[in-house]
């Protein structure tokens, strides 16, 4: 295997992981005012992504990052055509982070419920957008022969990019309901089973459809036709196993249907990155964006040593943090200030 | 948008967006590494003082991390959107640091400090001292990255330019970080952070000692404070020098435009104020020289030489006609006193550092009012010459964008227009204003209540263990 396909794979597993991972976080943002009654349950739902979320959003920096270097002109052609739609991101993604930092820091009420409110927005927005975002990457883009982005705003809302976004949103809520399933105590726990019954099925049409539009843009290999038929596999298992109140399936087959439905954007792609719509011969591909091979062979050395030690401690860290969150006995229900 | 290009506002973006990130980054290295100390003293002698030290400046340290990390992910998306051109013709060299900052550093931090804030009643002690240096590791470890990466553009080394792109590949990742601009920018970046650190150890203390709370607990901390901060900014004045000799090889237009100096001297004086010099104006006043300490201090020599720019600009001008006839010097101005600002604080600092050294030494520190209030306000001054130093750096390197390579003005994204890039300034400005205005508000506030009692003793595990767990 030549090192451009194999960093190509990298940058789709970091994309694909991020979803997986960050996914329930968003989820979880998106839901946390929805799926309880007060605010300590509200703490609850949120502290049970609190050990993990950062961890999490660092897939998304080194999937960028891994773009920028092993495909410079994916990265710089990509993230430049988004340009608002990224600074609406950024947005959600900032208002969202400091959120969870800011919000437990007063009593009063109002402050609580603005943090709240924010971490709503930004974990709704940030999913969409980049939903949109990846969309637009198989969809096709106004692209010039010098690889630049030649069209305006309004040609980022592809009509496949905007049911992908809204499709992987959809994901992201579901994730995060059965992520709280899974991790939450009572009643937070029935609560969220609760939620996720009312999103299930409309959740299952939006992913599917997204899944198999995606097939169909794509070059057909076998590789996203078993994208596809995994995707829907998961996603019918998660639906019955909500039904059927098993936590930890359902939260499986949410995982997988997210992963799939990333993934069958990269599969479709290959071996192009971002297809051009103004004629298939601007479309950039693997080879007219890769690196040259003696970076790429300083950081396929690099991620060889260092990601399978990242992927151990950060495993590591949902082992430690396996027990549910409950709520606090009475009586301890301060929130403790100096690593509040 | 009358008069004010794509390239200003790009331009302005970045600077802006950068200053504000490293206002929040230093501070998370230095209070990063100094509560990594006080845990680890907690660990070894089982004091409870040090365990409510460490959890004290440990909730500083956070809300500091909150800011810069999500600040962060700006710069990161930021080039791509803002500068593709540059992006498509740097990113096979300069993207390589930046991938590892993520695997090797970010991962580090982001996962370790989880692990430590939700980890006091979770995790064995050991392993969750182990987890605070995880942290202060990781941070350190960003700053090498991605100081190799701007180095590179100060001092673009390990690379060929790719016979048919004219890009540059990279082709010895060891240059990149044996880079002469790098090893004295780290060092000088990570001994800037403890004055960080310090300042806010020292500040925070004095402020306490004001007051007569907690004494026993501040005196520690404040002593702690005042020895990081006179030895780390006495340190600075000679690893500052070695990178100024560095960047004088390299970047002789820098360190010229950062003494006004317009034509070749030999030896050279340096001016401690300059009356005029904006607009480029060749002929500033300036205010009480001191000889030979421009040759010394850019050149480490009593009688060195110093390129004046006028000569810089012409031997630029026939090395690049590529770029055309243009002027190659920096906004002289800002360059000759960031330099100037940098290092007045910084001697200020030296001081101050001197004179708390000397309370201690007759064991006054607690008592002398005057003293603990100057060295709340001192924690101004890192951030002034920090700020300033970047201003030094960035500032002098223009107008390229990688000196010699590409020109600042080369390297935007051409499909993006300037209304779009005022659009995202004014957003990034007015959303870093309340975030900025929050952070310092509940930090101060953080400070003001002081540490919390020490309840490591508190009642039943089990409800102790299921509190712990609700930290947001």
């Amino acid at each position: 295997m030549n090192l451009p396909i194999l960093w190509f794979i990298i940058v789709a597993v970091f994309w694909t992981g991020f979803f997986v991972l960050e996914g329930f976080d968003f989820g979880v943002g998106a839901l946390h005012r929805l799926v309880v009654r007060n605010e300590l349950e509200r703490r609850v739902a949120i502290n049970a992504i609190g050990p993990t979320w950062d961890g999490n959003e660092v897939w998304l920096i080194v999937a960028g990052a891994a773009m920028f270097a092993a495909f410079p002109g994916w990265y710089a052609t990509w993230f430049s055509a988004l340009y608002l739609a990224l600074v609406l991101v950024l947005v959600g993604l900032i208002v969202r982070g400091v959120s969870f930092e800011f919000r437990g820091k007063s009593d009063s009420r109002r402050w609580q419920n603005g943090w709240s409110v924010a971490l709503t927005c930004g974990s709704i927005g940030a999913p969409l957008l980049i939903g949109v975002g990846l969309g637009d990457l198989l969809a096709g883009l106004p692209v010039g022969s010098n690889q630049e982005f030649t069209g305006s705003f309004w040609d980022l809302l592809t009509p496949f990019g905007v049911v992908f976004g809204l499709a992987l949103l959809s994901a992201c809520l579901l994730h995060g309901a059965t992520f709280l399933g899974l991790k939450a105590g009572e009643p937070v726990r029935s609560q969220a089973a609760r939620t996720a019954r009312l999103l299930r099925w409309i959740t299952v049409v939006l992913v599917v459809v997204a899944s198999g539009w995606t097939f169909a843009l794509s070059g057909k290999s076998l590789l996203s036709a078993a994208l596809l038929a995994l995707n829907v596999v998961a996603m019918l298992v998660a639906a019955w196993s909500i039904s059927g109140g098993r936590e930890g399936r359902a939260f499986a087959g949410t995982a997988v249907a997210i992963g799939s439905l990333v993934a069958g954007i990269f599969a479709g792609l290959y071996p192009d990155v971002l297809v051009s719509s103004t004629s298939a011969a601007t479309s950039l591909t693997i080879a007219s964006t890769a690196s040259g091979d003696y970076a790429l062979k300083v950081m396929t050395v690099v991620a060889l040593v260092l990601f399978p030690v990242v992927l151990i401690y950060q495993g590591w860290t949902y082992v430690i943090f396996r027990r549910r969150v409950l709520l606090p006995p009475d009586g301890a229900t301060a929130p403790s200030r100096a690593t509040s | 948008m009358h008069g004010v290009s794509q390239l200003d506002l790009a331009r302005l973006q970045f600077a802006t967006t950068s200053i504000y990130h490293f206002l929040f980054v230093p501070v998370t290295i230095g209070l990063g590494l100094l509560v990594a100390v006080l845990h680890t003293r907690w660990y070894r002698t089982g004091n409870a003082d040090y365990r409510r030290l460490t959890r004290f400046f440990g909730g500083l340290m956070l809300l500091s991390v909150a800011v810069g990390v999500v600040t962060g992910l700006v710069q990161e998306f930021q080039f791509g959107m803002d500068w593709s051109l540059y992006s498509r013709y740097v990113g096979d060299v300069f993207g390589a640091p930046l991938a590892m900052e993520g695997l090797a550093a970010f991962f580090l931090e982001s996962t370790f400090i989880g692990l430590w804030v939700f980890g006091w009643r979770v995790l064995p002690r050991g392993v969750h001292l182990a987890s605070a240096w995880a942290v202060a590791i990781g941070a350190c470890l960003s700053a090498m990255f991605i100081l190799a990466a701007n180095s590179w553009m100060q001092n673009p080394t390990g690379y060929a330019l790719d016979q048919t792109t004219g890009a540059p590949q990279l082709n010895s990742i060891t240059d990149l970080f044996t880079n002469q601009i790098f090893v004295w920018a780290y060092v000088h970046v990570i001994l800037a952070s403890l004055v960080y650190g310090g300042a806010v150890l020292l500040a925070t203390s004095a402020w306490h000692l004001r007051r007569g709370s907690d004494v026993p607990l501040f005196h520690r901390t404040a002593k702690l404070g005042v020895w990081l901060v006179l030895v780390a900014t006495l340190l600075q004045f000679r690893v500052g020098g070695q990178l100024g000799q560095a960047i004088t090889v390299r970047q002789p237009m820098k360190v010229a435009a950062m003494e006004a100096q317009w034509t070749t001297c030999q030896p050279c004086s340096f001016s401690l104020i300059q009356i005029g010099g904006y607009n480029q104006d060749e002929t500033p006043i300036k205010i009480l020289e001191i000889p030979h300490l421009l040759s010394l201090l850019a050149t480490g020599t009593w009688d060195g030489q110093v390129q004046g720019m006028s000569e810089l600009n012409t031997q630029y001008n026939a090395q690049y006609p590529q770029n055309g006839a243009m002027e190659y010097q920096p906004n002289v101005f800002i360059q000759y006193w960031a330099m100037r600002a940098m290092a007045y604080v910084a001697g200020l600092v030296v001081l101050i550092g001197m004179w708390g050294a000397f309370l201690l030494w007759r064991r006054k520190l607690d008592s002398s009012g005057v003293f603990l209030r100057v060295a709340t306000w001192a924690v101004i001054a890192p951030f002034i010459m920090g700020t300033a130093g970047w201003v030094l750096t960035e500032n002098g390197r223009q107008p390229w964008i990688v000196q010699g390579l590409m020109l600042t003005r080369d390297g935007l994204s051409s499909s993006v227009s300037a209304t779009e890039v005022a659009i995202s300034l004014a957003v990034f400005i007015v959303l870093y204003g309340v975030i900025g205005v929050t952070a310092l508000v509940l930090m101060l506030r953080h400070i003001h209540r002081g540490p919390e009692p020490d309840d490591a003793g508190l009642v039943d595990a089990d409800q102790a263990e299921r509190a712990s767990a609700l930290v947001y």
